[in-house]
């Protein structure tokens, strides 16, 4: 089957350099988006997710970031080797982005509108009139009345900013959109509102689309598939069923055993124990074995490959060089 | 809105008096008494009290501020210097185009350099470019501005004589004063932009324009100097009020007929009624200007100005 992908991400390696020392943010990430699908990207904070995200739209600050290595076509385009000028065209037509936090990421000093309107000028051509009524028409899509357009955004509410953000960002139906932990700034009832809205405007416009979460229930509730990142690189890929029913890495198993349990009020939490590592510092071997309970020698020794149990599911651990290994969480399951 | 420009004309009126009641007291303290430079020596001691009495300076040092006052308030009058015999208010309304025209030439220079390097050195902060600026800057506000009007004279007036060197005729003759006072302002509106560009220049709502595919010019130029211009207006306001206030030593190099240089031609001859009235004069009109630069915020930020008209709501619900 000849599968439309809108994003390839392909042996991408970010670093931040700060005062001659090196933090790598992302290595080695492979990952696709078809049209139409979602990816769940989850991780802890500081996993490398929004740097994935930026470099994607190749908005990551530079200085002190750097794309070290890596090809990523937006729609065919490889976003690399893009004059700037190309590359403003690509930016919010093809690929666009939805940022965490709605309360900072409108300019306050212009109107709603006037911040859609933009985005529609910048890469339709429509005098401003047109422009403003295709804004207009943006807003009453993400629920807010046309005619709160002329409003700034001081005068909304958290979520109805985050509705805004969106608004801009499908103002001029791209094929990917990158959604950055969209509803981690809102209240839990304005979330599933969000979710909602983002999920049917996904299958209106046929769009890609990655959501960057740490919320578990978040990505059971849209995604088609879920990458699982740590320390830079992804651990665990696979179909949503195939990662949250045949867990296969033992980091994704922590993730699932410090969710409370709903049905079981007596269980006790199990956190991950340790924190993540120093990114600066990287271990030669699994980044995730100094936590991880079923470590031995051989994963401090050499990175962990992938191991494909099938043509979705993959997980970067040593362990399953044995072929009868089995996590806990898989045992109670099969 | 309306309400609170109003307060803000209000809160003038304690600052006038404030000024004028120490500025009063000040010179006719320390100035000595007038009438040793009109002959006093010469006049026996009923002539002196009939020459103080004309002068109005036998009266309390307070009886002579509230009819001071009162004259002016009343009547427009800030009285009649003692030496020139000329009512203060039209010497000071005949000098004072001129050091308003210097003064906004002098801020317009210094606008012109200083908001775009300012910008550019936080748009490359760090870099040796932003160094340079940065020193650049710094030279201009340690320069004397008396050195530099004379060097600018020297240079433009003398050697190559593209411009006059004095007197206050025509567009040329504003060039060079301009620029001498201008320029020594440029380093702290350069500052106040770069810092001000700096706080807004890594915000989220920048990185929102750079993703629906603006421009970096037009990321800069629209959204962030947009957001950065309250304290750079601020910067301009208080650039404007001290140009009108404070070129007393350029007027003097450039032979500029402005308020500066009656003020000082005023003290050399202790007419003290001229000097007082100036003063007064220039406290009103520095006022009035910082009082349009903070309601232009509310037009540069809407925050501040439904901040007002909540206010206002929350006046009338109660």
């Amino acid at each position: 089957m000849n599968k439309e992908y809108v994003l390839e991400i392909e042996d991408l390696t970010v670093e931040y350099v700060v005062e001659g020392e090196v933090t790598q943010a992302v290595t080695d990430l492979n990952l696709k988006v078809e049209a139409g699908t979602t990816v769940g990207l989850v991780g802890e904070t500081g996993a490398g997710k929004t740097t994935t995200a930026l470099a994607a739209l190749r908005l990551v600050p530079d200085p002190p970031g750097t794309i070290r290595s890596g090809r990523i076509l937006v729609c065919g385009q490889d976003i690399m080797k893009l004059s700037q000028k190309q590359l403003y065209n690509v930016r919010g037509q093809d690929i666009s982005m939805i940022f965490q936090d709605p309360m900072t990421s409108l300019n306050p000093v212009e109107t709603v509108g006037d911040q859609i309107t933009e985005s529609i000028m910048l890469h339709e051509k429509l005098k401003r009139p047109q422009a403003w009524e295709k804004a207009l028409e943006m807003l009453e899509l993400v629920g807010i009345p046309r005619t709160r357009a002329m409003e700034y955004p001081h005068q909304f509410s958290g979520g109805m900013r985050q509705r805004v953000v969106i608004a801009i960002a499908l103002a001029c139906n791209p094929k990917m959109l990158i959604a950055d932990e969209p509803t981690t700034a809102l209240d839990v009832t304005i979330q599933a509102q969000v979710l909602d809205m983002m999920k049917k405007l996904r299958d209106q416009f046929n769009m890609g689309m990655i959501l960057i979460t740490h919320d578990l229930g978040i990505v059971a509730e849209i995604c088609d598939e879920v990458a699982v990142m740590y320390a830079g690189r992804i651990v665990e890929m696979g179909t949503l069923d195939e990662v949250f029913n045949h867990t296969r890495h033992p980091y994704t198993e922590g993730l699932f055993n410090s969710l409370p349990n709903i049905k079981n009020r007596e269980a006790k939490l199990q956190p991950i124990p340790g924190l993540m590592p120093d990114p600066t510092d990287l271990p030669v071997g699994c980044a995730f074995a100094p936590r991880c309970r079923y470590a031995t020698e051989a994963c401090k020794a050499a990175q962990p490959a992938a191991h494909h149990f099938s043509d979705t599911h993959f997980a970067a651990c040593t362990a399953y060089e044995d072929p009868s290994f089995r996590i806990e969480r898989s045992k109670d399951r099969e | 809105m309306h309400k609170y420009i109003l307060k803000r004309i209000l809160m003038l009126i304690p600052v006038i008096f404030g000024v004028s009641l120490l500025v009063f007291c000040i010179m006719n303290v320390a100035s000595g008494d007038v009438t040793a430079v009109m002959g006093a020596e010469e006049l026996d001691a009923q002539q002196l009290y009939e020459l103080k009495e004309s002068l109005g300076l036998n009266d309390p040092l307070l009886v002579r501020y509230v009819k001071y006052m009162w004259n002016l308030i009343t009547k427009g009058d800030l009285g009649t210097g003692y030496i020139s015999k000329e009512p203060v208010m039209s010497l000071f309304l005949n000098r004072f185009p001129n050091t308003l025209k210097l003064a906004l030439g002098s801020t317009l220079v210094c606008v012109i350099l200083s908001i775009p390097l300012g910008i550019y050195s936080a748009v490359h902060h760090g870099s040796i470019a932003d160094n340079v600026a940065m020193v650049g800057a710094l030279l201009g506000l340690s320069i004397p501005n008396f050195w530099l009007g004379l060097v600018l004279i020297v240079i433009f007036a003398l050697r190559l004589g593209w411009l006059p060197s004095e007197g206050a005729v025509g567009f040329k003759s504003i060039i060079l004063p301009a620029i001498t006072i201008g320029t020594g302002f440029m380093a702290s509106m350069t500052r106040v932009t770069r810092s001000s560009m700096l706080d807004v220049i890594r915000s989220d709502y920048l990185r929102t324009a750079r993703a629906k595919g603006a421009p970096e010019r037009q990321v800069i130029y629209k959204h962030a100097l947009k957001n950065a211009l309250i304290p750079i207006i601020t910067s301009i306001g208080e650039t404007f009020a001290t140009a009108l206030g404070g070129a007393v030593v350029t007027e003097a190099v450039f032979s500029w007929p402005g308020v500066g240089r009656l003020i000082i031609d005023s003290i050399r001859s202790r007419d003290t009624m001229v000097v007082v009235g100036c003063i007064i004069m220039k406290t009103i009109v520095i006022s009035v200007i910082l009082l349009i630069v903070d309601i232009l915020y509310a037009f540069v930020d809407p925050r501040i100005k439904s901040h007002y008209a909540r206010a206002r709501k929350a006046k009338i619900d109660e």
